[in-house]
């Protein structure tokens, strides 16, 4: 009995959904604002009680499995979806609760968080698979949750056709390495999985069933249209934790079967690494709608990570959990503001940006981390993930590829400085008026600027991660 | 706390100060406070210094204190300094505080003014102070970035695109160079810690494949020809305090890492591309030469003479011996100190006749005797009159370029030394119609004379100028001392 604790994040999940299910009963008639604060504090502790120490472990014959690196996978998830809820309370509160659709919401999200939790921790291809469901189709619902709006339902059957082919495309390769390895189990796999046609065609299958979910270059033509036509905090959720989520899910794979197949997957990676890059970068140049800007960025961000993995040790593997986790507070920096602008005054566009920070310097400024986080600019975190990214590309000679990533970092300051251009050097005739956020939006936006300024500078942040993997 | 990383610290206590403070007076005298106060420890840093080397302490860095920072890959931060650095200390000191000073009459967004203008302050000390390459890299992001807003905000022109092509070109010249910071990493054992690179030899395939990207990394910023084409505009259009400190120790980052990352840590190819670069510095000596006749625009003529005069550091560097190390060195801190008060004394014309075309001005002499006075002299510090600071350095270096006695060698140092002869054109031409002869303007002559923060801004770079063109020896002792070391290293692996 003792052993289902090591499903302990899981449960605490699992009882939250369920009690906002039975609140969502209890509050028939009365006020649902209530719904926001009794499901963010008790996601808030579940982060906390995410924070003790876990025990290593397998469980039903070793289709579950959990340790150290995959427990804390889960708790930097959890921070980000804490400030990303803190960052929503406003919208919860103000949009939908009188709507009688605010739980919904909560529902939808924690069950795609729990999906996701099952991803990572997955044991074998069927667990992953149902976890790889679990954590898609019920952010089809949250895409299409302004139904009134037709973008936003339009974007909610862009994606689960997406996410259903996808997915089909996935089960597809599983199916091959389930045919040449005879097991669904990872550990069994990797002893019995030797280099061979229908093995790298079906891992090339399965890896591109990943692709579809971080969007990586060229899988990535549903992200802007849905990013778009999603309500702004859906789109912060999908670009930040479903993406960090399904990278570690397609690291910790790779670690456990693709040891023998390094001569497929490595060059598949790299040109995908050098198209994720390359391509979401020049989309994001003549981008004018700061959703659909920050969705290509996001997307050249993806093809930074692939280098960590593409080293393929412990060094990379830091790198990337390392660097996800410092994009999880950078990429909610800058989803906040256009997530407070957004509900405030329902202006998307960059142009409405011009001369933020003379009447909202705190929000700019916020902002401007940022965006100096994600263009890996000192002294804030987002240098140091992506200085330590390219160090574990060159530890393997990847030299070429760096200099590529180089270059690519230096367009992608181009357009973030586009974004700090017209909030900081434009005026405007019609700026957005002086305004205050609500204080849990602002608890949230704090936190994510605590994470950009500190989570870098301060290295045993890092030595942290790196123990954590020493045995992956 | 050890004293070089105050350097650091002060600055960003500073800045945080300021963040607190809403009145515009009260943000400049905080300013000029806590720059201040650094400049004070510069100096009693450089005494310090200097005691030590008088008491027989030959080590080649001083003041050291190495912590370890990301222990699993071997980044510490280590700073020390030697006299290169410390020289390249007391220059941004002064140019930074003349600078808060030059500024006082801003008054749109004050406080963001000197917070950017200290923080990139800040990234140069913390340059100039590291001697791990990960920590000067993080440095020099953090002095190039804020150029951006500097020049965005307050600048005149077409500031949004000289801001944009500005911050692009140094910022990608800095992710070559990142590509060559991890070269030299992975080439040398693991460590960024640049003692210990310089005692290990990297495979020399590896050097010809990192040292050209290491030397035009740091060259952009350096303007070295071709990649000069930000200067001319971002000088242009950045307020008056940006350019100083821009053109007078920014690009001296460029040259001061080409020399001591580049060259020291890569001495085989240094010694084969030499050639080259030294060609590439000679056309960019030549070429801002000319550029700079060609301009009418008080700045533009200006940001080319420091191309040309950039070139000249390079080009003593790729010489290759003692003599022409220690004029580069000196022609870094004379051209950081004269290129800061030009830039000071054109900030204060266009303040006043706002105009910085020099065929509408003329007999300014009469009407606004400091700024001329000043202008005359800097302007003959620039074309290389003895008693100034300007003839040492440029001495230095053609006495070392005409050592080496080939015939590549000989057409490129007579080619260099031209050019100071079209140095004197384009200076006294503007000496001539701008400062000398009729007033053109009527309207000139109800122009303000210099008020009190001009002149201490002025004065306070324009001292050393004259401080090191009468009594070089205390820098140059300084300067050569530290040379030894790196002499000798480029030397072993010499023609």
């Amino acid at each position: 009995m003792n052993n289902y604790l090591l499903m302990r994040d899981e449960f605490v999940l699992l009882g939250i959904i369920l009690l906002l299910l039975v609140a969502e009963i209890m509050l028939i008639g009365k006020n649902r604002k209530a719904v926001v604060g009794i499901a963010t504090g008790l996601f808030i502790v579940h982060t906390l009680v995410g924070f003790l120490p876990l025990a290593e472990g397998t469980m039903f014959g070793g289709s579950f499995r959990t340790n150290h690196l995959l427990h804390n996978m889960k708790s930097i998830m959890n921070v980000g979806v804490v400030i990303l809820l803190l960052q929503t309370w406003t919208w919860a509160r103000e949009e939908w609760s009188h709507k009688g659709r605010v739980t919904e919401f909560y529902f939808l999200i924690f069950s795609t968080l729990l999906g996701m939790y099952y991803m990572i921790s997955s044991g074998d291809f069927l667990m992953f698979f149902l976890g790889l469901e679990l954590a898609s189709l019920p952010v089809a619902g949250l895409v299409a949750y302004d139904l009134m709006k037709m973008r936003s339902a339009e974007a909610g059957v862009k994606f689960i056709l997406m996410a259903g082919v996808s997915s089909a495309v996935s089960l597809f390769g599983i199916s091959m390495i389930y045919g040449i390895s005879g097991s669904l189990y990872f550990s069994e796999i990797a002893q019995n999985f030797h280099l061979s046609g229908l093995g790298a065609l079906g891992l090339l299958f399965f890896m591109s069933g990943l692709a579809f979910k971080i969007s990586l270059v060229p899988f990535h033509f549903w992200t802007p249209d849905v990013y778009e036509g999603a309500p702004v905090p859906v789109t912060s959720y999908l670009s930040v934790i479903s993406k960090a989520a399904a990278v570690f899910a397609l690291a910790i794979v790779l670690f456990l079967i693709g040891r023998e197949f390094v001569s497929v997957w490595k060059p598949a990676i790299y040109w995908m690494a050098v198209l994720t890059m390359t391509v979401g970068n020049l989309f994001a140049l003549r981008q004018k709608n700061m959703k659909r800007f920050l969705a290509f960025s996001s997307v050249a961000q993806a093809g930074f990570i692939l280098l960590g993995i593409l080293s393929y040790d412990q060094m990379g593997m830091t790198s990337v959990v390392y660097f996800s986790a410092i994009y999880i507070f950078s990429n909610l920096a800058t989803f906040g503001v256009v997530q407070v602008i957004s509900l405030k005054t329902g202006r998307e566009q960059m142009d409405d940006y011009n001369g933020l920070y003379r009447t909202n310097p705190k929000l700019a400024l916020v902002m401007l981390l940022g965006l100096f986080s994600l263009a890996g600019i000192p002294p804030v975190a987002g240098f140091f993930g992506k200085f330590f990214l390219f160090m574990a590309a060159a530890a393997h000679g990847y030299y070429w590829l760096v200099i590529i990533g180089v270059i690519n970092v230096t367009i992608s300051l181009y357009y973030y400085l586009l974004v700090v251009r017209a909030m900081f050097l434009r005026k405007s005739d019609t700026p957005i008026e002086s305004f205050q956020a609500e204080i849990p939006v602002k608890i949230g936006l704090a936190l994510a600027v605590v994470g950009i300024l500190f989570l870098g500078l301060y290295s045993p942040f890092y030595d942290f991660i790196l123990n954590l993997t020493t045995n992956i | 706390m050890d004293i070089l990383s105050l350097l650091v610290v002060i600055p960003v206590i500073t800045v945080l100060v300021l963040f607190f403070i809403n009145d515009n007076q009260m943000v400049r005298i905080i300013s000029a406070l806590g720059i201040g106060i650094e400049t004070i420890l510069t100096l009693f840093i450089a005494k310090g210094f200097m005691a030590e080397r008088a008491a027989g302490n030959s080590s080649e860095f001083l003041f050291t204190r190495d912590t370890v920072w990301f222990e699993s890959l071997n980044i510490h931060y280590f700073v020390g300094i030697d006299g290169i650095a410390l020289a390249m200390l007391l220059l941004t000191a002064i140019v930074l505080l003349a600078g808060i000073f030059i500024s006082w009459n801003i008054e749109d967004l004050t406080k963001e003014f000197y917070v950017s203008l200290i923080i990139l302050g800040t990234g140069v000390f913390g340059f100039f102070i590291s001697l791990d390459l990960f920590t000067m890299f993080l440095f020099y992001e953090v002095a190039v970035i804020p150029m951006y807003l500097l020049i965005g905000i307050w600048g005149t022109g077409p500031k949004e695109y000289a801001a944009m092509k500005l911050t692009l070109m140094l910022m990608g010249a800095s992710a070559v160079l990142l590509v060559s910071i991890l070269g030299i990493y992975y080439y040398s054992g693991m460590t960024f810690n640049m003692q210990e690179i310089a005692q290990m030899e990297m495979p020399i395939h590896a050097q010809r494949f990192f040292f050209p990207l290491a030397f035009v990394g740091f060259g952009v910023l350096g303007a070295l020809f071709p990649f000069h084409t930000w200067s001319p505009d971002g000088h242009a259009s950045a307020p008056t305090a940006v350019s100083m400190l821009h053109a007078g120790v920014l690009m001296k980052l460029g040259t001061y890492g080409a020399f001591r990352v580049a060259m020291y840590l890569m001495p085989q190819a240094a010694n084969e591309y030499s050639t080259f670069f030294m060609g590439l510095a000679a056309i960019g000596v030549i070429y801002g030469a000319f550029g700079a006749i060609r301009q009418t625009d008080l700045k533009y003529i200006n940001a080319y003479s420091s191309v040309s005069h950039l070139g000249l550091i390079f080009f003593g560097m790729m010489a290759l011996n003692k003599t022409a190390y220690t004029g580069a060195v000196l022609q870094m801190i004379s051209h950081g100190l004269m290129t800061a008060v030009f830039f000071a004394l054109i900030g204060m014309l266009y303040g006043r006749t706002h105009t910085r075309d020099v065929r509408k001005m003329g007999g300014l002499l009469k009407i606004l005797p400091f700024i001329a006075v000043v202008y005359v002299i800097i302007g003959m510090a620039s074309l290389g009159l003895p008693g100034l600071s300007g003839f040492v350095a440029e001495m230095n270096i053609f006495v070392g370029a005409f050592q080496n006695p080939d015939f590549i060698h000989r057409v490129f140092s007579v080619l260099a030394v031209s050019a100071i002869v079209v140095t004197a054109v384009y200076i006294l031409r503007v000496v001539g119609m701008m400062l000398m002869g009729p007033v053109k303007n009527e309207a000139f002559y109800k122009l303000p004379k210099a008020v009190w923060y001009e002149r201490v801004g002025a004065l306070l770079v324009l001292l050393p100028v004259i401080a090191i063109g009468l009594a070089p020896m205390w820098l140059t002792t300084l300067i050569q001392e530290s040379l030894g070391h790196i002499v000798e290293h480029l030397a072993a692996y010499g023609h």
